[in-house]
């Protein structure tokens, strides 16, 4: 890219020099309009990068300065931490099945709606309304449905005879439970996938019933080809936001173990029931915010830039909306 | 945060424009298959709503009445609405919760908008690069900078306050560039072209032309942030999790529960408080809102 535009500016040089300032200008107008921007790039995002590779490298607590201490966080990370591995390992759990979960239902549902004719637009909006609430919200009406006393969920089971268990408040039923609200509001990813669908040329499938395929090979050689680049954008920021997962489960937690703490402790309950919802991004919180570690908080935060750089590394170029020359329609 | 947000950001119109114009392709005369699809259809439906119709109920019902398992309000009351405003400064929450959203998204528009202007419609050496800087920005998780960040807010001496939630949207949000300059490439060429022609700036095109043409998907971009900045629960756990004053309305009602835990009709009539506006602003936007998101290159 970069050869391509030196190249064409060269060509223009020597063509006409007016032209060559008149790109100059052209190109600080861009530079000024874009200002304030690389300017927030280089704060808030370059500088706090290189930041935190350095202080993952220090001990500090913000009252004194940084203190170097080599490779120790990464050592203390690696080999003693006792819950780094859980809350990786609770956060694998989302990405591996949270995001699947609700690429399917949402697949699923928009499958239904491409093909519902009359009152569209109802189903449609229906079917999408619960993505519009907000997240914190969210949780503490699951969470209500779900409480073991007096929540229509387990009412509606012991209409069948059915022993409700503790859901937010079962190590082994507390993910799960996240995964029902994550489905829940699947309407975002719903919605794409709905668009997709409705764009697939119907011509494709006349020719393919024409060949005599049936509906799953339609499914496969037509649906599925003309759907790859939605459900790959929905994949990676899936993934995306799964290795980031945090407010629905801390929020889940504070409310499910019925303690409001706030200020330094405010990382107490995360976790609740039994670590069962601590993921990656609340451990980073727990160590940098409730103990003001923010040396190892930091050297937590290099592991996750580590494993999410190198998943964009890998998907990145693959998802179009994110290439510049996704450009002219 | 981001993320969810970006799905949303492929979201079309829900009951008009391109959805209605295509329908599905779909062999005539199959009423088995179309009475299966609707039975099926309307039973994820309840499952969908069952959540808000419980939640609604319980709202209105006496506290005594809230610990028992009979789910129709007897009596119905709004003892609940009431005690949200007295008993909980929710008043106080709702103003902070405004204040955040609108000036972040105020601020926003004023140093996104040039930029995804720069970098859809002017060609210049390191487009590319920044742009790229721009998409990686936006898609790495804001935990992997939050101790550099949370450092420098603290030696300013903002820390327990919202300022660093809405100040660094003046320096340019990386989602709303990467929408806008989504929306702005859509624009056909030949308007601003024709602008330059007539010897207008890049500015006069940008003001000119292209925000008049383009305000749907400003428009959207401002409702996703100002959605996002609403339902916001990191920022203000870091940042104000230690000063009740600042609590927006998303963060004091995660707090609330732990603190009245007996009180599920309480809890639901400020559930509903809180989803209420954003609610009700997509419905009244929902045409603006989605006009302009079609075409923001997500989709394939």
């Amino acid at each position: 890219m970069t050869a391509v535009s030196v190249n064409s500016g060269r060509a223009a040089s020597s063509v006409r020099p007016g032209l060559r300032r008149a790109q100059r200008r052209r190109r600080l107008t861009a530079l000024g309009m874009l200002a304030p921007a690389l300017l927030g790039l280089a704060i808030f995002f370059g500088y706090p990068l290189l930041a935190s590779i350095f202080y993952s490298f220090t001990r500090y607590n913000l009252l004194s300065d940084p203190e170097w201490i080599g490779l120790r966080n990464y050592e203390y990370l690696f080999t003693q931490d006792p819950k780094v591995w859980i809350a990786a390992g609770n956060t694998l759990w989302f990405v591996l099945i949270l995001v699947p979960v609700r690429i399917v239902t949402a697949l699923l549902v928009a499958g239904l709606l491409a093909r519902a004719r009359q009152a569209s637009g109802f189903w449609r909006t229906a079917f999408y309304l619960p993505a519009l609430i907000p997240p914190v919200a969210a949780v503490v009406m699951f969470v209500f449905l779900f409480n073991p006393g007096t929540g229509p969920v387990n009412e509606f089971l012991s209409l069948f005879g059915i022993p409700g268990p503790l859901w937010f408040s079962d190590p082994a039923l507390a993910k799960p439970s996240l995964v029902f609200l994550g489905v829940w509001v699947m309407g975002d990813i719903m919605i794409i996938f709905l668009a997709s669908l409705l764009d697939v040329p119907r011509e494709q499938y006349e020719a393919a019933e024409l060949d005599g395929a049936n509906g799953l090979q339609r499914a496969r050689y037509v649906t599925y080809p003309n759907i790859t680049p939605v459900l790959g954008f929905a994949a990676v920021t899936g993934v995306i936001a799964a290795l980031q997962y945090f407010t629905e489960a801390a929020v889940a937690s504070t409310v499910a173990s019925g303690k409001a703490i706030v200020g330094e402790s405010a990382g107490a309950t995360m976790g609740y029931p039994d670590n069962s919802l601590l993921t990656y991004t609340q451990w980073i919180y727990v160590r940098g915010f409730s103990n003001f570690q923010l040396g190892y908080a930091s050297a937590l935060a290099v592991l996750l830039f580590v494993v999410a750089g190198v998943f964009l590394a890998l998907v990145l170029r693959r998802v179009r909306a994110f290439s510049p020359e996704e450009a002219t329609p | 945060m981001t993320t969810t947000a970006l799905s949303a950001s492929a979201m079309p119109s829900l009951t008009e424009g391109r959805l209605r114009r295509r329908r599905f392709h779909q062999p005539r005369g199959r009423v088995v298959t179309w009475v299966a699809e609707h039975v099926l259809l309307s039973v994820l439906l309840v499952l969908f709503l069952f959540p808000l119709v419980f939640v609604v109920l319980t709202s209105f019902m006496t506290d005594q009445q809230a610990l028992t398992a009979n789910y129709w309000p007897d009596p119905w009351t709004v003892e609940n609405y009431v005690k949200a405003f007295s008993e909980v400064p929710l008043t106080r929450w709702f103003g902070n919760s405004a204040l955040y959203a609108v000036l972040a998204t105020a601020f926003m528009l004023v140093s996104s908008v040039p930029a995804a202007y720069a970098l859809a419609r002017i060609k210049f050496r390191g487009a590319n690069l920044i742009f790229l800087a721009i998409i990686i920005a936006m898609l790495l998780p804001p935990q992997i900078t939050a101790v550099p960040v949370y450092v420098i807010w603290a030696k300013l001496g903002f820390t327990g306050t919202l300022v660093p939630l809405i100040l660094p949207n003046l320096l340019g949000d990386a989602f709303s560039i990467f929408l806008l300059r989504q929306f702005f490439l859509t624009i056909p060429k030949e308007y601003s072209d024709a602008a330059r022609m007539d010897g207008a700036s890049e500015w006069g095109v940008l003001v000119r032309v292209i925000v008049p043409m383009a305000r749907p998907g400003i428009a959207a971009a401002a409702l996703f942030l100002f959605f996002n900045s609403w339902n916001d629960y990191y920022g203000p756990l870091l940042y104000t999790s230690e000063n009740s004053a600042w609590w927006p309305v998303a963060y004091g009602l995660a707090t609330f529960r732990g603190s009245h835990s007996s009180n599920w009709g309480l809890t639901m009539a400020i559930t509903m408080l809180v989803m209420i506006p954003v609610v009700l602003i997509f419905f009244f936007a929902q045409r603006v809102f989605v006009e302009g998101i079609t075409l923001t290159g997500v989709k394939g």
